[in-house]
């Protein structure tokens, strides 16, 4: 019961209602304090004015005056923004196989998100095949394997040193053959500053399309939530490179909070599909924009 | 949103310009904006606001006010401050002193970049003249180990042989008596990425510090870390007996305020940056350079540095007295492209200059992919050397007859000449920035005139 209560203390209602306690009236000292929630959240310094002159707006026209309005003008304009209509995730759809193609900078998650996909796709009875794209990081197509190992999924590799686009030409052509209903190619972590790199990804993408009609289905960038304003960057360029359709957002399980996707929504109209909580196979979750904005003012 | 971070503090410059003495109103506003690029450069708010504070106040005191020039005064305390906070004039060499087998251990979060940076510094003690022992104690991840032990085959240093069914703790320790047998004087313990609040995790790196008594504890951190950096930082420095910090993949366009986040609450030296992911991109860590780069101001001397290593001495000393001969044409532009295109993204390597992203971002961009290099290639071949030395005598007729030679089409030779009328002009603006010019900068060291 206690640590319950605890625990709503820190929520957003908790926190608003300590920054509100014994006022009347919402003052500027409240909204400077929202702004260090907002800011220490990696919501940014632009998105964090967005909303804070959205509250003063409200303020302005008599609309603000409580800790519950407060509370609620919060929320709706966080899950505004981050609510977004998209291109759905649907494995199901046309495409056989469904393609996804998974890309980002360097040791944000990539693998791990395709391993835990990969067994939620199985258990969902889908066949899939993994790809492992990434043939310059040591060991890496090992590890995608022990994931395919654990998932109980076929992975196409080659030599370390071989060419990317080799292996998702092979990832394409055994997919089909094989009647799978996903296929996931994993890439290389790439900092999207590399122009090089980003041509590489733009071949591999040219090499499914030309492989499988319609392919990539899905082009998921994976970001780290305790990455603060870079990630916005990141989301430009590999969206410029090769039309991002959705974020996966990892390590949420740590004390970060992953607040640029709010500004990655806002801006880019990129949505969060999935949410990562941990480095175990079912640590992973559909984004919840709800669940994300409560946790976005937890202590 | 980040280009106009060294654009703001340029405003920032011009406020001050404008004024001949400082008033307490200005040094406000001043640290406003300060305060803005700052928190936009992931600097934690707190530590910010501490910051702030202080160089406000001694910006305000006589010594400013005194001076003919506040607003450069200003900026030079902001920047030394910052420098100073990140351990300017300190040594923050990496301490191997000790009897042999010295124990490395690094730690930090998942991806951070443990294991390359294992590698990394194994290459970098090897030519210290060291016999390095590489250590893979992440029996987590899959294929951690094999990771490691790849990495000491291409470097061919050796890998210590642990197994994932064994204890970290146990392998630590056997792996230092193995060294000790062998002749390895430094032995380098990779550790599995793990969560500051994993308490379980964290006890077993202490477990593993204290069974092998590490001379170096260091901390490896991502420059991308957002404001959380404070959080983690402190709490992997309360747990464990940190030496010193490791900041990797700054090869990127991230500004890197953590830096400053995770020295200010642990007050361990950041020794070595990653620049890369390959093995050599293990750099010294210059303080004044970060403070640059956590302000915008770009940093040229890690330019220079880098275009010092992708372009031989002599081509570009050959380019420079062509420049100087000739002037900026369409056939140096072409070289210089092509000299940049072996330093890797140019867009990311020109936002390091002062000014330059604004200037980048009136060109339009200047990223030039493998094909579109090729294209500007083909169409500056099908030029007569005349019009190559003078572009503006490029006609409509000759722009056609350049275009079906090149095999490409008009409105490309026309973007191609608007790009180098741009480029002109930038190179223009850049040479006239400092005291002597960019170009005087550079060309001091024989070097590129971008
Ligand atoms: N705590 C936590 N750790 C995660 C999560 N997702 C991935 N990781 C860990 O982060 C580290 C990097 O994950 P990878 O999947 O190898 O990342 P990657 O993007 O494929 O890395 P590169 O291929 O090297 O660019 C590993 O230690 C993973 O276990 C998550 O949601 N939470
Ligand atoms: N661009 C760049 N990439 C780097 C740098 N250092 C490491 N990396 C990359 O970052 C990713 C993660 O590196 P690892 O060394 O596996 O990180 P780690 O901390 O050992 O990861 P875990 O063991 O999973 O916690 C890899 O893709 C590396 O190649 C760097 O300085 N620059
Ligand atoms: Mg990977
Ligand atoms: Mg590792």
């Amino acid at each position: 019961m206690k640590a319950g209560l605890a625990k709503t203390q820190n929520s957003l209602v908790g926190r608003v209602d300590s920054l509100l306690r014994g006022r009347t009236v919402i003052d500027d000292e409240v909204i400077e304090d929202l702004e260090e929630i907002l800011i220490t959240a990696d919501l940014g310094m632009q998105t964090t004015m967005q909303l804070i002159s959205a509250l003063e707006k409200r303020r302005g026209r008599g609309q603000l005056d409580t800790p519950d309005q407060l509370r609620n003008a919060l929320k709706e304009e966080l899950e505004a923004m981050l609510q977004l209509d998209s291109k759905s995730f649907d494995v199901d759809g046309k495409g056989a196989p469904y393609v996804i193609i998974v890309v980002g900078v360097n040791g944000v998650g990539k693998t791990t998100t395709i391993g835990k996909l990969a067994n939620q796709l199985t258990r969902q009875g889908k066949k899939v095949v993994l790809g492992a794209g990434d043939t310059f990081r040591a060991a890496a197509a090992e590890q995608l394997s022990i994931w395919g190992e654990r998932t109980g999924v076929d992975v196409i590799r080659h030599q370390e040193g071989a060419d990317p686009g080799a292996v998702a030409f092979d990832a394409a052509k055994a997919a089909v053959a094989r009647q799978a209903d996903v296929l996931i190619l994993d890439t290389a972590g790439r900092l999207h500053t590399k122009v090089n790199l980003m041509e590489e990804l733009k071949k591999l993408r040219r090499i499914l399309e030309r492989e499988i009609p319609g392919a990539p289905h899905q082009t998921l960038l994976v970001l780290d939530a305790t990455t603060g304003q870079n990630a916005l960057n990141q989301a430009k360029l590999f969206n410029e490179a090769v039309d991002i359709d959705g974020i996966a957002l990892t390590k949420l399980d740590g004390t970060a909070k992953g607040g640029i996707v709010v500004a990655i929504a806002a801006e880019l109209k990129l949505p969060v599909r999935f949410v990562g909580v941990g480095e175990q196979i079912d640590d992973l979750r559909p984004f919840d924009a709800s669940m994300f904005v409560e946790a976005l003012f937890e202590k | 949103m980040f280009d106009n971070l060294s654009e703001k503090l340029d405003s920032v410059f011009k406020k001050l310009r404008g004024h001949g003495r400082l008033t307490e109103q200005h040094v406000k506003e001043t640290m406003r904006e300060i305060r803005l690029v700052l928190l936009e450069a992931d600097v934690n708010f707190r530590v910010v606001k501490d910051f702030v504070k202080r160089v406000g106040e001694r910006a305000i005191g006589q010594d400013v006010l005194k001076s003919l020039t506040p607003g450069q005064q200003v900026i030079k305390i902001v920047r030394e401050e910052l420098a100073s906070l990140m351990g300017e004039g300190e040594d923050n060499s990496l301490n191997v002193a000790a009897r042999p087998p010295v124990p490395i251990m690094l730690c930090g979060l998942q991806g951070a970049g443990k294991t390359t940076t294992c590698g990394k510094l194994a290459m970098k003690l090897r030519r210290d003249k060291r016999t390095p022992l590489l250590v893979p104690a992440d029996i987590y991840r899959p294929a951690a180990i094999e990771q490691l032990k790849t990495l000491g085959r291409q470097l061919d240093i050796e890998v210590y042989d642990s197994q994932a069914d064994q204890d970290p703790v146990d392998i630590c320790t056997k792996a230092k008596a193995y060294a000790e047998l062998n002749g390895f004087d430094t032995i380098i313990l990779d550790t599995a990425g793990r969560l500051h609040i994993d308490t379980e995790l964290m006890q077993e790196l202490q477990r593993i510090a204290s069974s092998v008594a590490p001379q170096e504890i260091l901390f490896v951190a991502d420059a991308m870390t957002g404001q959380d950096a404070v959080n983690v930082a402190a709490s992997f420095d309360e747990q464990l007996p940190l030496t010193g910090v490791v900041l990797t993949k700054l090869d990127g366009d991230a500004r890197g305020g953590a830096a400053l986040s995770i020295r200010a609450v642990t007050g361990k030296p950041i020794k070595l940056i990653g620049m890369g992911e390959k093995l050599d991109a293990l750099e010294q860590f210059h303080p004044d350079r970060m403070a640059q780069r956590i302000l915008g101001m770009g940093d040229v001397l890690s330019l220079i540095e880098k275009a010092q290593h992708a372009v031989e001495a002599d081509e570009a000393a050959d380019m420079e007295e062509r420049l100087r001969k000739d002037g900026f044409t369409l056939e140096t532009f072409l070289e210089q492209m092509q000299m940049i295109k072996k330093m890797g993204s140019m867009e990311s390597l020109l936002k390091m200059i002062p000014g330059a992203g604004k200037a980048l971002k009136q060109a339009g961009g200047m990223q030039l992919p493998e094909e579109e290099l090729k294209k500007v290639e083909a169409i500056i071949r099908s030029m007569t050397q005349k019009e190559r030395s003078d572009h503006r005598i490029l006609n409509g007729s000759r722009r056609l007859r350049i275009a079906n030679g090149s095999g490409t089409r008009v409105q490309d030779v026309n973007q191609l000449l608007k790009r180098f009328t741009e480029a002109q002009k930038m190179m223009k603006k850049m040479q006239k920035m400092g005291p002597k010019g960019l170009k005087g900068m550079l060309g001091r060291g024989g070097q590129l005139p971008f």
